[in-house]
């Protein structure tokens, strides 16, 4: 298999622990695995990227421009910014809830990401889900990287069996939220599977 | 067994499958995992390290390396100029067991003050450099740097860039490591105590040598040439090598040479690489430093060789190489066409910008709001540092007025209160920094009666680079419980006149002990002691009473904390971000904004 997986967002949304899933699920399969992380200053509040290369022919540790299979952007904003990796007729998942940097509250510009995703609708094959809303019932923002993952396999294209994936989200995450956990990845694979069926 | 892990985790690993006996080093992005893998993995019998500063790392593991034993040190770039010291003159004394520096680039810079090339300092100090393209690589190359640094009997320097220390791989690797024996130190002041003498014959011999090592890097199998072209060449050396490779994927016929070693320049192999070509490319990152030992090469052998690079302007001097600026550069060069990536689009909206911001929170915050407060209506001057409170820069705080290197915030008060005597001069350190090139400063501002206002700001780990710990927090990185070196008794000791300590998030005592500072004369100091919010669970949150709130957003406008959002009129406070610290609560002038549950 030869895919790219580039995962973007905003540092401290949990794109590294996606990133890690995603690339320890594919190796289970039998799959080279390269990926590359933001690590460092950027991770303070800046805008964060995680490429996932599965496959021999990855040489480069950044996906090319126009490369990417799936784009899994975890704020609006930052989909739009990297929307330049994702090839023509990839797939893209993107949060719609917005996460404002203090340089808008300073400036008040009013940024709440609808202008981003009114602009990807006509670029590229997307599905919008508002993970805050969606972590609500689980009680905490923490569990947004873990709902957009199941959204992204729901959709097909992260060409993972979700039992792999599942059985690394228990190696990754401690034993004592691995439950509930469980249950944000299975309300993202509804979200996922959903969008596919009312395509 | 099979490790998935990170280029730094790659160079770990392969030190210890190369029986390393001692690592020392000082954090920096992107070096600072090297360490702390090797902390990770089974290590007994090896002593490892966070030294002070870098200087200090490599003096313990050249010593290390005297005694036989099998020594590396890690540090960024930067941490390579204060190590520069030892690491001139052991290159003249040379070393028994293997002493490998791996030193970590960072082209861009990403996050560094410089985009210096380590290359170079291989050429200055005239010592052997190894330059991975991948983890993988780096795996192997390391155990190779050791082999060589023993067989020449020369330091030996590594350098990954940031895109390899931060790449993922998958390693096998040994399932258990064990250290290499060795036979310990031998005197002999002939040999181990640098006199001038002693330097004249070793430079002779150092020269020597590396004519030696260029010869067995002519051979070395990381030096390689692909493809089947002639006439035309492009070369490449460390990650610039893989974007290459990734933009000729399928092209069996243009040549691809690669220089792995770029110091002793293997000319021989360079010879027989370039037999038929008339135009070679440099694709290489920060200096042009192969391109410049090819045009040597070329002059000195007479070829008729058209050489394109960084020096004729074909690649850009700055910022890091990619894979589409080299797809760009090789359409030019060899005239073929890659599939286009889809261009920006024009209608693209406007991307809000996120320059990296202190944390929520962040007891950083609190100091330079105190500062700021107590300063109001001053001439005031703010020499920053190396560290997260760099981060104090940004809006709304704007309390950095200078930073240059590590511990300059210090010594740069002093030059500033020397030639401003009617300003307060203040100098911003952190605790791990202060220790590791902060209190030479100190003392010299006590000697040399300077007027500075020296605050501290202990968050008790060095956060920045993934909170290591240092000598004032108590642990090291062989597991012990240490003696915590104290900050306020070694100010006390150097001779600092007053030394405060106040927590930063007790706003009003803060800002009282900073004017009181301010009224004193000589050196004084103030520590900031709180202790860094990633460490630390959260108390209880705040919430923004919207009854009270009149949303005069002074809390947004003047700490500028990322937990706080305009939510419509009002500000709401994002309670995932929220540590509970209290400081909007404490200026609110509304009294609007209170601990969890304030409605």
């Amino acid at each position: 298999m030869n895919k790219d997986i580039l995962i973007c967002g905003v540092g401290g949304q949990g794109t590294v622990l996606a990133s890690r899933i995603i690339a320890a699920a594919a190796m289970e399969e039998g799959n080279t695995v390269h990926s590359a992380e933001t690590i460092g200053m950027a991770q303070r509040g800046g805008s964060v990227t995680s490429h996932v290369r599965v496959g021999e022919a990855a040489f480069s540790p950044l996906i090319p421009f126009g490369g990417a299979d799936l784009l899994l952007a975890f704020e609006p904003a930052e989909a739009v910014r990297n929307l330049k990796y994702l090839k023509k007729g990839g797939k893209a998942v993107i949060n719609t809830a917005a996460t404002r940097p203090v340089t808008e509250s300073l400036k008040s510009t009013g940024y709440d990401g609808r202008e981003m995703t009114a602009w990807l609708q006509g670029k590229c094959d997307c599905v919008f889900v508002n993970a805050e809303e969606e972590c609500a019932p689980f009680g905490s923002a923490k569990f947004l990287n873990i709902i957009l993952l199941g959204v992204a396999e729901g959709t097909g294209s992260l060409g993972l069996r979700r039992e792999a994936l599942l059985e690394q989200i228990g190696k990754q995450v401690p034993a004592r939220f691995l439950e509930i956990n469980t249950r944000a990845f299975r309300r993202g694979l509804e979200i996922g599977e959903a969008s596919v069926r009312t395509e | 067994m099979r490790e998935y892990v990170m280029g730094n985790g790659a160079i770990a690993l392969g030190a210890l499958a190369a029986g390393v006996n001692l690592v020392a080093g000082y954090p920096g992005t992107p070096s600072s995992e090297i360490i702390e893998t090797v902390s990770r993995y089974p290590h007994d019998g090896i002593h490892l390290e966070w030294s002070v500063n870098e200087k200090a790392a490599l003096e313990v593991a050249a010593a290390a390396a005297y005694s036989g034993a099998r020594a590396m040190v890690t540090m960024k770039q930067m941490g390579l100029n204060v190590a520069s010291d030892p690491l001139m003159s052991v290159a003249y004394i040379g070393v028994r067991g293997g002493l490998v520096i791996v030193s970590a680039d960072d082209p861009g810079p990403i996050s560094s003050q410089t985009e210096q090339d380590t290359r170079r300092f291989a050429d200055f100090a005239r010592i052997p450099v190894f330059d991975p393209s991948s983890p993988e690589e780096a795996y192997a190359m390391i155990q190779d740097a050791f082999e060589c640094s023993e067989r020449y009997g020369t330091p030996v320097l590594f350098r990954p860039t940031t895109r390899v220390c931060h790449a993922y791989a998958s390693i096998e690797v040994p399932d258990t490591f064990a250290p290499r024996s060795y036979d310990g130190f031998v005197r002999d002041p002939g040999k181990w105590v640098i006199f001038p003498r002693l330097s004249r014959a070793n430079h002779g011999k150092m020269e020597a040598r590396n004519t030696e090592i260029a010869e067995d890097f002519s051979a070395y199998r990381f030096n390689s040439v692909e493809g089947s072209g002639s006439g035309k060449a492009v070369v490449a050396s460390g990650v610039s090598y893989a974007y290459v490779k990734e933009c000729l994927k399928g092209r069996e016929d243009i040549r691809l040479i690669r220089v792995a070693t770029a110091f002793p320049f293997p000319e021989k192999f360079m010879l027989r690489a370039l037999e038929g070509v008339r135009e070679v490319l440099c694709l290489e990152e920060l200096s042009p430093y192969v391109e410049e030992q090819i045009l040597k090469t070329a002059g000195r052998h007479h070829l008729e060789l058209r050489v394109r690079g960084k020096l004729d302007g074909t690649v850009p001097h700055n910022g890091e190489n990619s894979v589409e600026l080299s797809s760009g550069i090789l359409e030019g060069f060899l005239g073929i066409r890659r599939e286009q990536a889809p261009a920006e689009a024009a209608d693209q909206p406007a991307l809000p910008v996120r320059p990296p911001v202190l944390c929520a929170g962040c007891p950083h915050r609190a100091s330079f709001y105190a500062v700021k407060q107590a300063m109001k209506g001053r001439k005031a001057f703010f020499c920053g540092d190396i560290g997260c409170y760099t981060l104090g820069n940004a809006m709304p705080l704007d309390m950095v007025d200078t930073c240059l290197c590590m511990g300059a915030g210090i010594t740069m008060a002093q030059g500033l209160n020397h030639t401003n005597p009617d300003a307060v001069c203040f100098a911003f350190v952190g605790d791990s920094t202060f220790f590791a090139s902060g209190m030479t400063g100190v003392v010299n501002a006590v000697y040399n009666g300077a007027d500075i206002i020296l605050c501290v700001l202990d968050n008790s780990t060095t956060a920045m680079t993934g909170h290591q710990p240092h000598p004032g927090t108590g642990r090291n990185m062989m597991g012990s419980a240490v003696e915590k070196v104290d900050i306020g008794r070694v100010l006390e000791g150097i001779g600092v006149r007053t030394v405060r300590t106040v927590d930063p998030l007790e706003l009003e005592k803060a800002v009282q002990a900073v004017r009181e500072c301010a009224e004193e004369k000589g050196v004084r100091a103030i520590l900031f002691k709180s202790p860094c919010v990633a460490l630390t669970r959260p108390a209880k949150k705040c919430a923004v009473d919207g009854a009270k709130c009149i949303a005069c957003r002074k809390c947004i406008r003047e700490i500028g904390c990322p937990a706080l959002i305009m939510d419509g009129e009002k500000v709401r406070i994002d309670a995932n971000l929220c540590t509970g610290c209290g400081l909007c609560g404490r200026i609110c002038p509304a009294g609007a904004i209170g601990g969890e549950g304030h409605e």
